[in-house]
């Protein structure tokens, strides 16, 4: 999409400044210069004077009771300044919170306690003059366990002891269906093809080059300032704000240079806010940088999981109905309890099925946390495209008509996905149009037909997905972003974004909207993005929101600044306001005769001068504007890769990867394509080699890069980009985000091309990552099958019969649980106070809500009221003895009814809300009056 | 803890200092003579991002001691564009290529980049894909990174 296009998609009323052509170019970064010449201010880089080191001590077992801790040998230690524990820290009240700014499920210890609950766990930490004899130190602390047997898997969880003691279960979070839906099951049953995958997905590091880091420096006043290693200053500034009772403006979050996230600095936690407290308790600015092994073994994780999904097909191949069970392993303090809802909004939605269900659910283990990881939802892609391929294998389908049988087209849209989805323009079919004309299928088949003969294995791997970008609805966080843009009295142009680059490069994407939109040389922009205390809140990198929230607020703003100029230009040059034209620069008044003046020469007058403006014209020269995108701003891929799978060291070699997208307008291409590129690679690694592994005690056994292994420059082959398929969003200037969707495409695309390569020796067995050892023993023990099997002439390729049958057996339906009894009703004679006032938590998928309400019965009628932020909700239903029932229509984030059941018991109810797709949550709640 | 006195050239500047003999060279660089440009990420010699050139060879600055560059000519990242802010061809290629998206492996990458592709003594392209598969970056997918280096490597591509 070029430039004047991308205009042309918004009809508003002002007239534009001229384009100079930014938007949609190819720009040399304007963070680079700094970079690339040592010059980037990253959060180790920061010294201050009097600032002292922090070391931690941390729990080398999974489980345990903490017996005592002897502090006296580090305390000993020359150049210690103080070894402290969680009783130190016990003065500060703090609030740990979820990225949403919601309250834990679980209690969330700074330090820990009286027991640890995970390997790497924080129990003690050493402030000294320098790291190496903050770390001296921290070796001499002893502590004393009683240690006990861990739950580490998930498997674990479903049986062990509780991780959490006060908890009701090793359930952190779940959503959909407990009880199997019968109509489903029949459906799933009765279909012409069953086609089942189940397998587990092991956790991966995000491992961003640079650890997490923090430098705390508390101020007399009161006030602080934090150097974070983070995804967004002003989202890390509101979040201690809130977790500490402190007004934001009273905490600077500075934070310029960041070395890659990935998900992982979306938040503050255990060891920032321990610093963080330990400044305040000190009064010293403290330092402390993550190493590698702590980052390997005590940063939050992502991406442990399991799932078994069913898929009915009909007989020409189309999908009837599907089934997800779903677990996801949450560690012992996850920065969000989550049973990832994504997983399944997003499973199905891009295709025709008619019925779905699910059951998710995520668990506490004795391991470290989970955090977000790129495309936290990704397995949904993975698990569909693989079943897609297997369907279409044992339908005898070319995977790529499967996929057009079942996809939703443009043509088909608006329409809604059975988890309420509302797709008005997504294109993933269009997407791979556009991809098979890049890719010559049939000359692939018959070179692999060719290549299988001489013992070579070739194998070709389709996946499609969308990707739901700049999200604004639902997560109370992540709804606006925010763009001030000044001509300062100096006549330069400065802008404050509330975007944040962690590698994103946004302050060249915000800059070239902006000089686009102000008519300004690209490099008389400067962007800044790095500073809580400059600018409004936004979240900074959340969910491939940049350049569509950010973007937005950048041309909003810009637009708004346009229009003012032009009046202000028009009545001091005596023209009208549409013969002033911006560009390069400088305001030129069209006419007979041509008048040219500068920024600087305007914005003398507004600041210096106000008294010759126009009549009701305010002062100054700037404008903050906040926008809100639409909800989800989707954005759709194919890709296609080509691998060959040496059949005697089970190496996967990527001999080609090729991609087609629509991200619409693209702001500039190189940063969109460096996107892709990245999101790809960590999903290559993810495929093919990295996996944080633990022992049956719970011991990371990769702690260093040499057991974790990331892909190297020879693992990542070229890719080539298409992007034909692109159409504006409506968001405005069309853009659509870039951030996680080779990270959730990637791994797809790739084990699809695996698999492909390997179906002589049978079904693939999902076992991630798919190391060559793992590829060589599912290769060595099938080889006779392929020696049987004839070579592949065209796809697809028949499976053999051994093959078959076990991916038949995975399909037999299990028996129905019978339903559990239903609950005595307490006798009515009982007398139960409903009526009167009460607050109420529901532990929703966003975390716990607090709310309070009034409930008053008739007879058996019940009447109520919840009142949540000033807004209320009133319902109806029914009483019989001490069960309540009720019903509650919701509009937001959309339309559902809630079906509430609960039971009072003296001045305390507890109860249920069923909240349709999305399973049910927990309620609870205290009379605070009658 | 032993001490040590040693006397070394820092991109073109001597200097003198008083080190600890467990002391990095990455450590000494980074915080005695404030050349924060060399990053580490990893300290155990497996990323690459604390490359510098010792007496013109890339050197893992995690995997050195200062003591042990007594005497040496060490050059960082800060030490390669010229006085006048022209980059320094490496640092070009890889800013005309988008090699870089975080920029926290990339000094590393240009040091071994510039200690390989010198104007006098360019390696062959092989020679430079091997030496960078020694550098990790988590964000670029390599794609600019292995752009750069076949523009500057010697020979054919
Ligand atoms: S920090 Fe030296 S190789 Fe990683
Ligand atoms: S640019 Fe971020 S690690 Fe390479």
């Amino acid at each position: 999409m070029n430039a004047p296009e991308m205009l042309d998609t918004k009809t508003q009323t002002q007239a534009h400044a001229q384009a100079t052509g930014y938007i949609g170019k190819r720009m040399a970064r304007t963070e680079d210069a700094r970079l690339l010449t040592g010059r980037g201010v990253y959060v180790d880089d920061v010294g201050l004077p009097g600032a002292l080191q922090v070391a931690f001590h941390r729990s080398p077992i999974a489980r345990g009771r903490i017996k005592s801790i002897d502090l006296s040998a580090a305390r000993q230690l020359p150049g210690v300044y103080a070894v402290l524990t969680a009783d130190d820290l016990a003065r500060f009240k703090v609030d740990m919170l979820s990225f949403f700014l919601a309250a834990p499920v679980v209690p969330v210890p700074v330090l820990a306690t009286d027991c640890v609950r995970h390997v790497g766990d924080p129990v003690a930490m050493v402030v000294a003059q320098d790291r190496y004899i903050a770390e001296d130190a921290a070796g001499l602390i002893v502590v004393d366990y009683d240690e006990e047997d861990p739950v580490v898997t998930l498997a674990d969880a479903k049986t062990g002891p509780l991780v959490h003691p006060d908890a009701d279960s090793n359930v952190a979070a779940a959503t959909g269906n407990e009880d199997p839906d019968e109509d489903l099951e029949a459906q799933l049953a009765n279909a012409p093809h069953l086609v089942t995958v189940e397998f587990e997905h092991q956790r991966i590091s995000q491992s961003p080059m640079e650890t997490r880091g923090v430098v705390s420096a508390p101020q007399g006043s009161g006030e602080l300032t934090i150097y974070l290693s983070c995804q967004g200053p002003q989202l890390n500034a509101r979040w201690f704000a809130q977790a500490f009772g402190m007004p934001q403006t009273a905490i600077r979050v500075i934070s310029k240079d960041v070395g890659g996230s990935f998900g992982l600095k979306g938040q503050p936690w255990r060891e920032e806010v321990a610093v963080v407290l330990a400044s305040m308790l000190l009064k010293r600015p403290l330092k402390w940088i993550e190493d590698r092994l702590e980052n390997l073994t005590s940063a939050n994780q992502a991406r442990e999981q399991e799932i078994k999904l069913r898929v009915a097909f009909d007989a020409d191949g189309k999908l009837v109905a599907s089934h997800a069970d779903y677990g996801l392993n949450n560690g012992a303090y996850p920065q969000g309890a989550d049973s990832n809802i994504a997983v399944m909004m997003f499973l199905w939605g891009a295709h025709k099925l008619p019925v779905f269900d699910f059951h998710a659910r995520g668990w506490f283990t004795n391991t470290v946390g989970l955090a977000a990881y790129r495309g936290p939802w990704a397995l949904e892609s993975l698990a569909r495209e693989v079943l897609l391929d297997r369907a279409a294998r044992q339908i005898g389908l070319d995977p790529i008509e499967i996929r057009r049988r079942n996809l939703i087209r443009r043509e088909d849209q608006p329409c809604t996905t059975p988890m309420g989805l509302e797709l008005t323009d997504i294109s993933p079919a269009e997407c791979l149009d556009v991809l098979l004309e890049k890719i010559d299928v049939a000359a692939f088949r018959a070179e692999q037909a060719e290549a299988r003969k001489q013992g070579r294995y070739l194998g070709l791997g389709f996946a499609t997905y969308i990707e739901p970008t700049a999200g604004s609805t639902g997560i109370g966080v992540l709804m606006s972003e925010s763009a001030h843009i000044r001509i300062e009295p100096t006549g330069k142009v400065s802008a404050v974004v509330s975007t944040h680059s962690q590698g994103h490069g946004t302050q060249t994407t915000m800059g070239q909207v902006i000089a686009e939109r102000l008519g300004v040389r690209f490099e008389d922009v400067a962007v800044y993005e790095d500073d809580s205390s400059r600018g409004g809140y936004g979240s900074g990198a959340y969910g491939s929101r940049q350049a569509v929230a950010g973007g937005g607020a950048c041309i909003r703003a810009a637009d708004l600044l346009v229009d003012k100029i032009k009046r202000m230009a028009a009545y001091l040059l005596k023209v009208e306001p549409d013969a002033i034209v911006l560009g390069d620069s400088m305001i030129r008044a069209l006419g007979d005769k041509e008048q040219v003046v500068s920024f600087r020469d305007l914005a003398d007058i507004a600041y210096g001068e106000p008294e010759r403006l126009p009549e009701g014209m305010d002062a100054g020269l700037e404008i903050q504007y906040r926008y809100r995108p639409p909800p989800i701003t989707m954005t759709s891929a194919a890709h296609a890769c080509i691998v060959e799978v040496d059949a005697d060291t089970g190496f996967v070699k990527i001999k080609r990867w090729v991609t087609s997208e629509d991200c619409g307008n693209m702001i500039n291409p190189a940063v969109v394509e460096g996107q892709i590129a990245g999101g790809l690679a960590q999903a290559i690694g993810e495929v093919l080699m990295e996996e944080v592994s633990f022992d049956a005690r719970g011991n990371p056994t990769a702690v260093t890069y040499k057991d974790y292994m990331l892909p190297t420059i020879f693992d990542v082959p070229e890719f080539e980009y298409h992007h034909e398929a692109s159409r504006p969003s409506i968001a405005e200037g069309g853009f659509r985000g870039v951030g996680e969707g080779g990270c959730i495409i990637g791994p797809p695309t790739l084990v699809n091309a695996i698999a492909d390569a390997l179906a002589p020796f049978g079904e693939l067995k999902l076992e991630f990552p798919l190391t060559p050892s793992r590829l060589l023993a599912h290769i060595e023990g099938r080889r006779e099958i392929a020696e049987r099997a004839a070579p592949a002439e065209s796809a697809p390729l028949p499976v053999p019969e051994s093959a078959r049958a076990a991916s038949e057996s995975a399909s037999t339906v299990e028996n129905l649980p019978a339903p559990s009894a239903p609950q005595e009703p307490v006798a009515a004679s009982t007398a139960v106070q409903v009526d009167g006032e009460w607050k109420f938590v529901l532990s929703t998928p966003m975390g716990p809500q607090a709310f309070t309400g009034r409930m008053s019965t008739d007879g058996d009628q019940l009447t109520g009221v919840f009142i949540m932020n000033m807004d209320e909700a009133h319902f109806t239903g029914t009483v019989s003895g001490n069960q309540l029932k009720w019903d509650l229509k919701v509009t937001k984030p959309m339309k559902i009814t809630l079906k509430y059941e609960a039971q009072i018991d003296g001045d305390k109810l507890t109860g249920k809300c069923k909240m349709g797709i999305f399973g049910s949550a927990k309620l609870v709640g205290e009379r605070v009056s009658t | 803890m032993s001490t040590h006195q040693i006397q070394l050239t820092i991109n073109g500047r001597p200097q003198h200092a008083t080190v600890e003999g467990r002391l990095t060279l990455s450590d000494f660089l980074r915080g005695d003579a404030g050349c924060t440009g060399v990053h580490v990420g990893c300290e155990h010699g497996v990323c690459g991002a604390c490359t510098v050139m010792v007496d013109g060879n890339a050197v893992r600055s995690c995997l050195m001691l200062a003591v042990q560059a007594d005497g040496c000519t060490v050059t960082t990242v800060e030490g390669l564009a010229a006085e006048d802010g022209t980059l320094h061809p490496v640092q070009q290629a890889l800013r005309d290529e988008h090699g870089l998206q975080c920029g926290f492996c990339t000094p590393g990458i240009v040091m071994t980049l510039a200690s390989l592709t010198a104007a006098d003594n360019k390696a062959a392209p092989d020679k430079v894909m091997n030496a960078l598969s020694g550098h990790i970056c988590r964000c670029t997918g390599y794609q600019g990174i292995r752009r750069a280096a076949r523009k500057l490597a010697g020979g054919a591509a």
